[in-house]
């Protein structure tokens, strides 16, 4: 092909990788519970849309932006505790699927809970960062995604020396071995546990912020886990490094479908093409890029 | 707990719940004359923020009819809520449950997919259900929808009025040609409904047009804006719903294309479509019925009446006067209208469905009228009659000026004569499908009780 | 909740001196009696149109999902895909094959989507757990974008959105709510049949010993492949014509948009809380999902309607349901039909007086 427009078709690669970095982030917030648990939690969208519910509500209130992180964040770790207690401990032990459904009751939970809170009202979020392209050697790049991605990899990078150098850490990766092994040799594990859900609380916050910069704080903030269950699939449950690459694989390969395959068809298709890709790549490697080879689950 | 203890809980759970179920809610029996409003509401969910708008100036409307004029002719308005959060199993569960209420005057469900599941049910009760600005085009066509009314605009004079602004800022419907527009559409039956007509007015005008798909909720374009900065359009028509029409101002704005030349069609018009996206919106332009604003002595009596003695039915009074909630007045306004209008031939009493529907096929206020109402414009007109189910209504263009919305033009009108028969092609179908004998004007004359 | 009432006076008669397997089967046989001989007599609009119907439909796709997850240990969140596939391609079938009964269309729907759900199936040949859960996703998103992207499912419908034929079933016509439910509880009453008779013939047992344990299974002889393809075709078939039912018989009309996610994760809600494994179960799950939140809201505006707006009552009940369906899954992890079955025992007659 001699006149195939390179420039653009790096455009489109360029905003797929940077899309993907978006869906890694809500994909994270998965691995980690998966990883301690065993369960999908399918909540994961509803703790989102609550923490940047919770901080726009706040900042609109008056309250500075770094308060209104910490209060959100405060907020977050007790909810995880919360489930922790109440929702898990209570079915260790089940099944996974029972699992899975008791967080989908715990998504009713949390989505109604954040609207009678802080109503039903749309939001928009100004996190104060220009999203104005710039032109690199013809390609437009947006900022706001290159920030998304920089932050996104602070927060890896940040959660890997945590779960690496401290006790919690090292206790979470012993659990997500062998949970018998670990409660044998007498780790707390309740309180790991409540520190992954934490964790996995703080990984809602921001990518929240991201998303709801973006979106808009409103309840379709919760739908963006569909775009994040394909990226799950494809990097493995288990694995935080295969929900980053599993995120930029699919964002880029259906913004390249969309473009250049959407014509063929119609148009419309990137919903359900990454999918394909993820199903498609798991018949050669059923358990995902990196996950781990056993997955019998449910 | 014992075995005893469990059964009797369970014994009592059983039977709260039979007597809950079999209380016939909401089914006072009418005591003097009143005129009820059914109202499936949706307060919650996804659409939460058009519905508490649009349910909050309708209601708002009813009760300044109360409050202020004591009813209509003496006639007292009632309404009563069921939550539907724009489920379409739960609009029917809501019909079933309130349909039974004494004198109904009209349902207003705001919902394409409640509405056509309520098609054939309210057909068979001889009561009207309107669907402002929404809903299936070919029941504009009165012979063969009897009881359905899209008032003021069906999404085929949407298209065609939009087509019409651009022309007027172009200099002329003849300075289309070779013009390039693309329409970004939501990847669901009301996105695609459209297509085909800006099919026609591309081939009558001359422009090139190019029609994308965006999936599902829409909170990803990246793909699609790129697509249209390659081609360069000189508009593009953001058809949208809920969340893509913020996602598409603020690619728009990433991609580089300019947000003046976007033109948003009627459901993504609102400020609900524009805050998420901040300064990505500033310069947008969208189609509308009504314009917004709080400024029209209607709404100004609203506020008035109910909102200063906190009675208004909007939780945040910022919100009075916004699109959804004038959507909402306008909504009451011609609900009441067309009561009043049937009142004058019937009596002033409690009114049969029927009755009603023969005050809709009268419809019809002038602007010396709107602004007798208090709605001088705030919207244009309306002309319905017993088989132009729409009522010709006109639009207007507003721009959103980064905190509210400006009218940027006149009150255009859409070019029905040309739609009318492609109207008529798709309704004659359906009846034909349906086993439907046409109407004609006599018969919408007759009046069952 | 008529029904469950009556299965309630069932099992309450005194103690006869029957044969066992007569007892058994009493309670089922008067339900029948009941469902079909009182109900449709005595039944408001509001009860076929609003609870029994939706039930109906909800119930039979809950059968069909208890086939694949229940009896053969695989998770599915496609069931809502499978539901369109029956509902559009009975309406089809039924629009453009001249003098076809609409009976025939419903089945063809059902085969259709048959083969759409053995398609999906393909992955779960090398898929478990919630990896194939999440891969069904893909019939999710796919089914709906077809049946919305190509107009011709729809009859090139401008809004896409299809209006229901009328019910006819051996020349009889089935008009109005009784009509329907009627329809439906026939079509119902059938299948479900059916379905029981296979969960205890030697494929249904084929599908247990999969389950269980799929090494094990292999070893004594059972095809695992064809085993796992079997429960995806046959609870799809069953599905499809659920999903027919809901269209035709239910809400009379439907779009694409109408199946959509949460209604696969509704039928899953009712495999679950009614109880896996169970046929049974379907039913109870079914009831509890379509009932409970009509009575939280009738509840919710009877006692607080005054006090609060609609909009927060129906977000408390949002909140109730949740918490109700995590309670649930703690207390009675086996679903409604454990805790009916324990309720029932202690009913029999030889245990202590309740």
């Amino acid at each position: 092909m001699a006149d195939f427009d390179w420039s653009f078709f790096t455009e489109v690669l360029v905003g797929g990788l940077l899309s993907g970095v978006m869906y890694s982030l809500v994909a994270i917030g998965f691995v980690l519970i998966y990883k301690t648990s065993g369960v999908l939690n399918f909540a994961q969208g509803a703790l989102l849309l609550f923490a940047a519910l919770t901080f726009v509500s706040l900042v609109e209130r008056g309250l500075p932006f770094a308060l209104a992180f910490l209060v959100t964040f405060a907020a977050m770790v007790l909810i995880g505790v919360a489930i922790e207690r109440t929702v898990l401990r209570p079915l260790t032990n089940k099944p996974p699927i029972t699992l899975f459904m008791a967080t989908l009751g715990l998504s009713y939970i949390i989505e109604g809970a954040a609207q009678l809170l802080w109503g039903t009202q749309v939001h928009g979020l100004d996190l104060g960062i220009e999203d104005l392209p710039f032109d690199v050697a013809g390609v437009f790049v947006s900022q706001f995604d290159l920030f998304a991605a920089a932050t996104a990899a602070l927060m890896v990078a940040l959660l890997s020396a945590f779960f690496r150098y401290s006790r919690i850490g090292l206790g979470f990766r012993a659990v997500a071995d062998d949970p018998f092994a670990a409660l044998a040799i007498g780790l707390r594990l309740p309180f790991i546990w409540a520190s992954v859900w934490a964790a996995a609380g703080l990984v809602a916050l921001v990518a929240g912020l991201l998303w709801g910069a973006r979106l808009g704080v409103q309840f379709s903030l919760s739908l963006v886990v569909l775009k994040a269950l394909p990226v799950l699939v494809l990097g493995g449950f288990d694995s935080i490094l295969g929900a980053i690459v599993g995120g930029l694989l699919i964002g880029a390969s259906e913004k390249l479908a969309e473009v250049y395959l959407g014509d063929l068809v119609g148009g419309g298709i990137e919903g359900w093409f990454a999918y394909v890709v993820a199903l498609a790549f798991l018949l050669i490697r059923p358990a995902g890029l990196f996950g781990q080879k056993l997955v019998e689950r449910v | 707990m014992t075995l005893h203890t469990r059964l009797k809980t369970a014994a009592l759970a059983a039977g709260i719940a039979l007597a809950a179920l079999s209380l016939p809610a909401f089914t006072r029996q009418a005591l003097a004359d009143e005129q009820h409003f059914p109202l499936q509401s949706y307060r919650v969910g996804p659409y939460a923020a058009g519905g508490t708008g649009f349910f909050g100036g309708f209601i708002d409307y009813l009760n300044l009819i109360n409050t202020r004029d004591g009813g209509v002719n003496g006639v007292k308005l009632t309404w009563s809520e069921a939550e539907t959060q724009y489920e379409v199993e739960r609009g029917v569960e809501a019909y079933e449950r309130l349909k039974s209420h004494q004198g109904i005057a009209a349902w207003n469900p705001l919902s394409v997919g409640i509405a056509y599941a309520m098609i054939d049910r309210i057909t068979a009760d001889k009561v009207p259900l309107i669907t402002i600005n929404h809903g299936r085009t070919d029941s504009t066509d009165g012979r063969v929808f009897p009881y359905v009314f899209p008032l003021l605009l069906n999404p085929y004079s949407e298209t065609s009025g939009i087509v019409n602004y651009i022309a007027s800022k172009e200099g002329g419907l003849e300075k289309l040609k070779g013009k390039k527009i693309v329409v970004l559409y939501h990847g669901s039956p009301y996105g695609k409904e459209t297509i085909p007509i800006y099919e026609l007015l591309a081939q009558k005008y001359g422009f090139t047009l190019q029609q994308i798909e965006v999936p599902h909720p829409g909170n990803e374009q990246q793909s699609q804006w790129l697509t249209i900065r390659r081609a360069k359009p000189d508009y593009v028509v953001l058809r949208g719903w809920g969340v893509m029409n913020p996602v598409a101002l603020k690619t728009a704005a990433k991609t580089g294309f300019p947000v003046d030349h976007i033109i948003g069609n009627v459901w993504s018009n609102s400020e609900e479509d524009v805050i998420p996206a901040g300064e990505a919106a500033k310069g947008y332009t969208a189609i509308t019925t009504q314009a917004s604003g709080a400024d029209y002595p209607v709404v100004k009596e609203i506020v008035k009446t109910l909102y200063d003695q906190g009675k208004g039915n909007l939780e945040d009074k910022k919100r009075i006067g916004s699109v959804y909630h004038n959507l909402g007045i306008v909504n009451g306004i011609l609900n009441v209208e067309a009561i009043r209008i049937a009142q004058a031939k019937f009596g002033k009493r409690t009114l049969t469905g029927d009755e009603v529907r023969w005050g809709f096929e009268h419809l019809q206020l002038d602007p010396a009228r709107v602004e007798a109402l208090g709605a001088k414009d705030l919207f244009h007109s309306i002309n319905v009659t017993w088989d132009n189910h729409e009522g010709n209504g006109y639009v207007t263009f507003q721009q959103w000026d980064g905190t509210k919305w400006k009218v940027v033009s006149d009150w255009i009108a859409p070019d029905w004569a040309l739609l009318r028969p492609i109207i008529e092609k798709s309704s004659e179908a359906y009846a034909a499908e349906k086993g439907i004998k046409l109407r004609t004007a006599a018969d919408a004359e007759g009046v069952t009780n | 909740m008529t029904v469950a009432a009556s299965e309630t006076t069932a099992s309450l008669l005194p103690a006869s001196p029957l044969a066992p397997a007569v007892i058994k089967a009493a309670p089922l046989a008067l339900l029948l009696v009941v469902a079909y001989g009182v109900i449709p007599f005595i039944g408001d609009s509001y009860l076929f149109e609003a609870i029994l119907l939706p039930f109906l439909a909800l119930s039979l796709a809950g059968v069909g999902l208890n086939l694949l997850t229940g009896y053969a240990g695989q998770v599915s969140l496609g069931s809502a895909a499978f539901m369109a596939v029956g509902a559009f391609a009975a309406y089809n079938f039924h629009l453009r094959v001249e003098g076809l009964p609409l009976a025939v269309a419903i089945l063809l729907g059902g085969v259709s989507a048959a083969a759409i759900g053995l398609i999906f199936g393909l992955p779960s040949l090398r898929l478990r757990g919630f990896y194939l859960a999440v891969s069904t996703l893909a019939a999710q998103f796919f089914v709906q974008w077809v049946l919305t992207k190509f107009s011709w499912f729809s009859n090139q419908s401008a809004s896409g959105v299809i209006d229901a034929p009328p019910l006819t079933l051996f020349g009889l016509t089935f008009e109005g709510g009784a009509g329907r439910y009627l329809f439906a509880l026939v079509v119902v009453t059938v299948l479900t049949f059916l379905a029981a008779r296979l969960v205890q013939s030697e494929t249904g047992r084929n599908f247990i010993a999969v389950r269980d344990n799929e090494t094990a299974a292999r070893i004594i002889g059972i095809p695992v492949l064809r085993t796992k393809l079997l429960a995806f075709a046959l609870s799809s078939f069953i599905i499809g014509v659920a999903g027919a039912l809901w269209a035709f018989a239910y809400l009379r009309t439907v779009e694409p948009a109408g199946f959509n996610l949460d209604r696969s994760f509704q039928i899953l809600f009712i495999v679950i809380i009614g109880g896996l494994a169970s046929l049974r179960g379907a039913f109870f799950g079914a009831a509890l999902i379509v009932v409970f939140p009509l009575i939280l809201s009738r509840l919710g505006s009877l006692l607080l309607g005054d006090v609060f707006d609609s909009g927060v009552l129906d977000m408390t009940q949002r909140i109730v349901l949740g918490a109700l369906i995590i309670l649930f899954l703690i207390l009675e992890p086996d679903g409604l039909v454990a805790l009916w079955d324990r309720l029932r025992r202690r009913l029999q007659p030889g245990s202590r007086p309740a």
